[in-house]
């Protein structure tokens, strides 16, 4: 029997016990009896979030039948920052050799790689539940049920992330699909809500179902699903006849790459994106990104290393792909939700960039952008959540007009927030970036270099639209003579400048209105483009603090290295 | 040095910075006058520090004045580490005495000057930015970073000459400045990228090291002929091509004269005193490396002489009281190349000591007078005002005779030193040097004579519509000079475009004319060539490498015999011939148009020059660069937009796009079954 677990140092280091049982894998069964080793504290993060669900449940089934404002929100975010501690405790913990043995029968890895993920899951989890909270009073839809949903989510994300197998990958990924199709469909009085759940739960059951079937196929071919017997089976034996292996990979990348919302398996993404309730999309974005990124780096890292000459042209493909289909899919959209779909499907390209390079450089660059890419996108869905308004009646650029005025403060944070998904200096955005990038320059890919840089510039003029759309006035400044306007109905035009062209602050702004406006379908600009009211827009407190936080840290992350040094101590490798 | 000196060495750079983010954040608030305290506080704290540093430094041995404060390492790239630090040793500190000291003074001048002036807070920005880039600029450790202060310096000079930008003439006369200094800043660049290649760094010490007993250490001195002749000499006349931007040298002196657009303040802490002599410090700086590159000597000589020569030339026919004081700048920097020229760094540095009092002293005096006269700088206006204003003439006539040569002021003890070195090394470059000293007493004594003495050809009627208001502002100055000695006329009507008949500063300008003028006086006292007094010259000796040939003592008597007779030549003719505004003969047109040659780059610049760039801009850049990037936005909309038609919301196509996608994926590993 071999049971393996543990990690210290960079690597896993696997204490290969064996017995004169025979081989047993998937549940570990000894002799004559159902004995699991469980050890809790691997699986402490897990635990905390399924017992913090349970809570819930159990407490609104006995409290009286009435609202309590903030309570099943505080608890999930109380739950989240446990998961959080909790990880920030096993990290280091892990520092103590002795504890590198923890496993739970062999189906779980305790090792940096889940700790960093426990803590991002559990920040998404508190970050999740406090945007939520004023979104779902404000719709009449507050109760324990989607807190429920999100704290089983991130349970299924963190079991997603410790899988030492794609057993248990699959049954995390199972837990967190379904949370998510249900959260999708949420808004129980919005038919788009309902439409995109089901749309979300048809698509992704069939990319569930293409999923176990590359699991049995590797199962086939290999003879296992556990990453660790994978791994020495392929490099203990020469497969002559790889195609079973092949194909079994190729659809595991098929049915993760679902997930991450990766090009061509990305679909879905801008209709569920667009229909679900705007604080869980920046959950959903955060976390089924991260969680289905940790199960494809561990698959590919610590099962299919051996294949990596294989795998690395798939992802290369896929990964550029996302990038530039992404990119320029944002340049067209005329709802704001929409845009930041595709935009976290460029976002998920450069993810794969680090993924595809398969060193240490690339995993720790594809987890610094993972962990990062969190605070940016659930405070980005923050902020539409506030400007749509009621019943989700804005969700068009336009609805972010005027921002500028209606509350400089959130305006400046969603500045901060739309320049770090840009990629712009002193975020943590362009710090995420320039780490993928230089890890596929450390694998001499210099064209893939280049083909992140081009997307990122083309994906700038996206988020740099809808930061100037803040902001241009609300209410609408007069137009020249002579020049139609976007919004007035005729094809927006970039005001000629030129020698002769008067000069000012106010053709200034004038210009970079235009500019704002520019490039949309001409119906689309019509409508997308109507200010809102200029009325200051009130931010709840819950809300206003999370913003704050994934401001204040994508700043943080962006200029000092403590994240950049966390990332880059996960390590991914078996080190026999 | 003792930690007080150390910190004090990190506040002559701190406290500008303070009092910049002082004025940036709080100065509208603040208003008039507290911003100008502000301002004026961090100046004075900067040389209130400088002093303590200074008194750190003298309290260790002479040879070893030299201390490299590290603070932070600003930006390590693979082999190039560049270090946020400064460098402070007895140029350094010599250099920050001055600047601070000057600075505080005109800090203070600027109070009154800048009185009522809508931008008031705003000058105060740009004035401690100034001195915190200048300060950065003469304290840095290497190379880099005072290349920051020198940039700093350059933008702040750009919003300070163009601070009435709302004045057409200012803001050209900003950019133009602006702009040549970047032909000489391209030099600077140059020969940074040339010293780390060649020495593989830019700190002060490590290149340049000290001088122990006169021969240089650090890599310099790596081994006999470390550095090739030719390296150091492309290295120093790189070096001397920004020098000359940054000193307003031949050729690219012109927007000196142009600069005077600014506040008066501005040129005398500026545009003569502090940031114009940068260009000497780098060279002085760069005296070991200098040592090696006789070439680059002899062309630092050569054009500090003749830009001496051709700048003393046109300040003869300037009428402008700024514009003439400006060309008297410009002449005296080239002296102080001269001196460096000649290897003689330590006059060099003396020169610009005694030069920033006198010629600071100069500006603003001339601001007074201009103040006086509401804003009337044409010298042929002026006249007769010692009577209106004595301690602005006392005081500016104390600078005239500093700047003159004559002994025993500031300017003479300098000068004279320069000149006898110039001797030692050519004959020409004296003889030139010398004529160039008379010119400078008569050009100076023009002024003096113009704005001093003479008829009060202000109060005099002017061909404008009111006839009686005219007539009765020539009344008033007859009356004026009939009463003689009795200037105070309260009863008197003022001339026509005055409010008041001109008068005396208040305090905060007038002070700083006294403080300078003192200095301007006795400047010579810190360098006194006898009875060891020369304190200058021995707390820089360690630094400089030594010269060759030093003119004996009976030398150096005639020599001084000579230029003091040529100076008090042209002192006399000035102040005889110029009680009376006109004469044409003395001021040819081409030495009024400055030799014709701004007209001529002019010319040249606005002809082919401006085709060219014309055609970069209308035909390059918007048809080719703009089409390029225009068409490639376009592409990528229309592609977004064509894609879009994918994304259809069907749930049957969105399964078959999936589903093409895993076909193609299997596709492919099909295709590597077996490889």
């Amino acid at each position: 029997m071999t049971i393996f677990a543990g990690t210290a140092g960079p690597g896993c280091t696997i204490s290969n016990l064996v017995t004169s049982e025979a081989k047993v894998s998937g549940l570990c069964t000894a002799k004559g009896s159902l004995s699991i080793p469980v050890e809790y504290r691997s699986i402490a993060p897990v635990l905390i979030l399924g017992v913090a669900a349970l809570v819930l449940l159990v407490l609104s089934a006995t409290l009286p039948k009435r609202r309590y404002p903030g309570l099943w929100a505080g608890l999930t975010a109380l739950a989240g920052i446990a998961t959080t501690v909790d990880g920030i405790v096993q990290w280091a913990n892990l520092d103590n050799p002795a504890n590198t043995a923890l496993t739970v029968g062999g189906q779980v890895l305790y090792d940096h790689f889940s700790a960093f993920f426990a803590i991002l899951f559990g920040c998404a989890t508190t970050l999740g539940a406090a945007i939520s909270d004023s979104y779902l009073s404000r719709e009449a839809l507050d109760g324990p049920e989607p807190y429920v949903l999100m704290l089983a989510c991130s349970a299924g994300a963190v079991l997603m992330a410790e899988a030492a197998g794609l057993i248990t990958l699959f049954l995390g990924l199972e837990v967190l699909s379904i949370s998510l199709y249900t959260m999708t469909a949420y808004h129980r009085r919005r038919a788009a809500s309902g439409e995109a759940g089901l749309k979300y739960f048809i698509l992704g059951s069939f990319s569930s179902a293409v999923f176990i079937y590359g699991a049995a196929l590797v199962y086939g071919a290999t003879g296992s699903t556990q990453y660790f017997e994978i791994f020495q089976f392929l490099t203990g034996t020469v497969v002559v006849h790889d195609g079973v292996l092949l194909a079994g990979m190729a659809l595991l990348v098929a049915g993760l790459g679902f997930k991450v919302a990766a090009v061509p398996f990305h679909f879905w993404a801008p209709d569920v994106y667009q229909g679900a309730p705007t604080p869980f999309v920046g959950y959903m974005a955060a976390v089924a990104k991260a969680a289905g990124f940790a199960g494809l780096l561990r698959a590919l890292m610590l099962a299919l290393p051996t294949q990596v000459s294989s795998w690395r042209p798939a992802i290369w493909v896929l990964a550029v792909a996302s990038v530039l289909v992404g990119s320029v899919m944002a340049l067209v959209q005329a709802d704001l939700k929409r845009l930041l779909a595709y935009s976290s499907i460029s976002q998920a390209g450069y993810v794969l960039i680090g993924l595809q390079a398969g060193t240490q450089a690339g995993w720790s660059a594809a987890s610094f952008y993972l962990f990062t890419y969190l605070f940016m996108v659930v405070g980005t869905f923050a902020v539409v959540g506030l400007t749509q308004g009621r019943g989700e009646v804005r969700n068009d650029l336009g609805s972010i007009r005027g921002l500028g005025q209606r509350n400089p403060w959130l305006a400046g944070g969603m500045l901060v927030l739309l320049l770090a998904q840009a990629g712009v200096p002193l975020t943590s955005g362009f710090l995420g970036k320039w780490l993928v990038i230089s890890a596929v320059i450390g694998k001499g890919q210099y064209e893939l270099a280049l083909i992140g840089m081009v997307g990122a510039a083309i994906a700038a003029f996206a988020y740099l639209r809808v930061a100037l759309l803040m902001y241009v006035p609300a209410a609408p400044t007069p137009a020249r003579p002579g020049q139609p306007r976007g919004e007035g109905g005729g094809e927006p035009a970039v005001a000629p400048t030129g020698p002769g062209a008067p000069s000012g602050l106010a053709e200034v702004a004038g210009d970079l209105e235009a500019l704002a406006t520019a490039g949309l379908g001409a119906t689309a600009t019509a409508v997308a483009l109507r200010a809102p009211s200029t009325a200051r827009l009130r931010v709840p407190r819950a809300t206003a603090a999370a913003i704050a936080v994934c401001v204040a840290f994508t700043v943080f992350a962006g200029v000092s290295t403590p994240v950049l040094s966390l990332a880059h101590s996960i390590g991914l490798t078996w080190s026999l | 040095m003792t930690p007080a000196a150390v910190n004090a060495a990190y506040a002559v750079v701190a406290l500008p910075l303070a009092g910049f983010v002082a004025n940036l954040v709080l100065g509208r608030r603040l208003g008039e006058p507290k911003a100008g305290w502000v301002g004026t506080l961090a100046a004075t704290g900067a040389f209130a520090a400088a002093l303590v540093a200074w008194v750190g430094a003298l309290g260790q041995p002479s040879a070893s004045r030299s201390f490299d404060l590290k603070v932070f390492t600003w930006f390590p790239v693979a082999g190039l580490h560049v270090n946020v630090g400064l460098l402070v040793d007895p140029l350094s500190l010599t250099m920050a005495l001055f600047v601070t000291g000057v600075s505080a003074a005109i800090h203070l001048y600027s109070i009154g000057y800048m009185h009522r002036d809508p931008g008031f807070d705003r000058f105060f920005v740009y004035l401690n930015l100034f001195l915190f880039s200048m300060a950065v600029l003469v304290m840095a450790d290497n190379f880099l970073f005072s290349f920051l202060g020198w940039e700093g310096v350059g933008f702040c000079s750009y919003g300070l000459i163009g601070f009435w930008f709302q004045r057409e003439v200012a803001a050209v006369a900003a950019k133009k400045a602006f702009v040549t200094n970047r032909a000489g800043d391209m030099g600077f660049l140059l020969a940074m990228f040339l010293l780390f290649a060649h020495f593989g760094s830019l700190n002060y010490s490590a290149v340049l090291g000290g001088l122990v007993g006169g021969h240089p250490t650090g890599l310099l001195a790596g081994a006999p002929g470390a550095v090739p002749g030719t390296t150091a000499t492309a290295i120093t006349l790189l070096l001397f091509l920004g020098a000359v931007g940054k000193s307003a040298q031949l050729p690219l002196y012109m927007w000196l004269p142009d600069a005077m657009e600014g506040p008066t303040p501005i040129s005398a802490l500026i545009h003569a005193a502090t940031m114009v002599t940068a260009g000497v410090y780098l060279m002085a700086r760069v005296a070991p490396l200098l040592h090696y590159a006789h070439a680059t000597a002899w062309v630092v000589a050569c054009v500090g002489v003749s830009t001496a020569f051709l700048a003393a030339t046109i300040a003869c026919a300037q009428d402008d009281i700024k514009k003439a004081l400006a060309y008297s700048t410009i002449s005296q920097l080239g002296y102080m190349f001269l001196a460096v020229g000649v290897g003689d760094y330590t006059d060099g540095v003396f020169h610009m000591l005694t030069h920033a009092f006198f010629k600071a002293l100069l500006f603003l005096g001339a601001g007074a007078v201009i103040h006086a006269l509401a804003d009337r700088q044409d010298m042929k206006q002026m006249g007769g005002l010692a009577r209106y204003l004595p301690v602005t003439a006392v005081t500016f006539g104390a600078a005239w005779l500093a700047i003159s040569g004559i002994p025993p002021f500031a300017g003479f003890w300098s000068k004279d030193a320069i000149l006898a070195s110039a001797w030692e090394m050519n004959k020409v470059l004296w003889a030139i040097g010398a004529l160039t000293a008379a010119l400078t007493a008569y050009y100076m004594s023009r002024q003096f004579a113009l704005v001093f003495t003479g008829r009060a050809r202000w109060a005099e009627a002017r061909p404008t519509p009111g006839g009686a208001l005219a007539g009765a502002g020539a009344a008033f100055a007859e009356g004026e000079a009939g009463a003689g000695h009795a200037a105070s006329g309260p009863g008197l009507p003022p001339p026509p475009h005055l409010e008041a008949r001109p008068r005396d500063p208040s305090w905060v300008m007038a002070a700083p004319l006294v403080v300078l003028a003192i200095a301007s006086v006795l400047g010579g006292g810190i360098n006194f060539p006898a009875w060891h007094l020369d304190f200058l010259s021995r707390f820089l000796h360690p630094l400089f490498p030594a010269t060759g040939a030093v003119a004996s003592t009976a030398t150096k008597w005639a020599l001084s015999v000579v230029t003091t007779i040529l100076s008090l030549g042209g002192l006399a003719f000035g102040l005889a011939t110029w009680r009376t505004a006109e004469h044409p003969v003395l001021e040819p047109s081409f030495l009024r148009r400055a030799w014709y040659i701004d007209d001529t780059v002019s010319a040249a610049v606005s002809g082919p020059v401006q085709a060219l760039a014309d055609g970069l801009a209308y035909v390059m850049d918007r048809r080719l660069v703009d089409g390029f990037v225009n068409g490639v936005a376009g592409l990528l909309a229309t592609s977004g937009r064509a894609l879009r038609r994918v994304q259809n919301g069907y749930v049957r196509s969105y399964a078959f796009g999936l589903s093409v996608g895993v076909i193609a994926l299997l596709a492919y590993v099909a295709f590597r079954v077996g490889s």
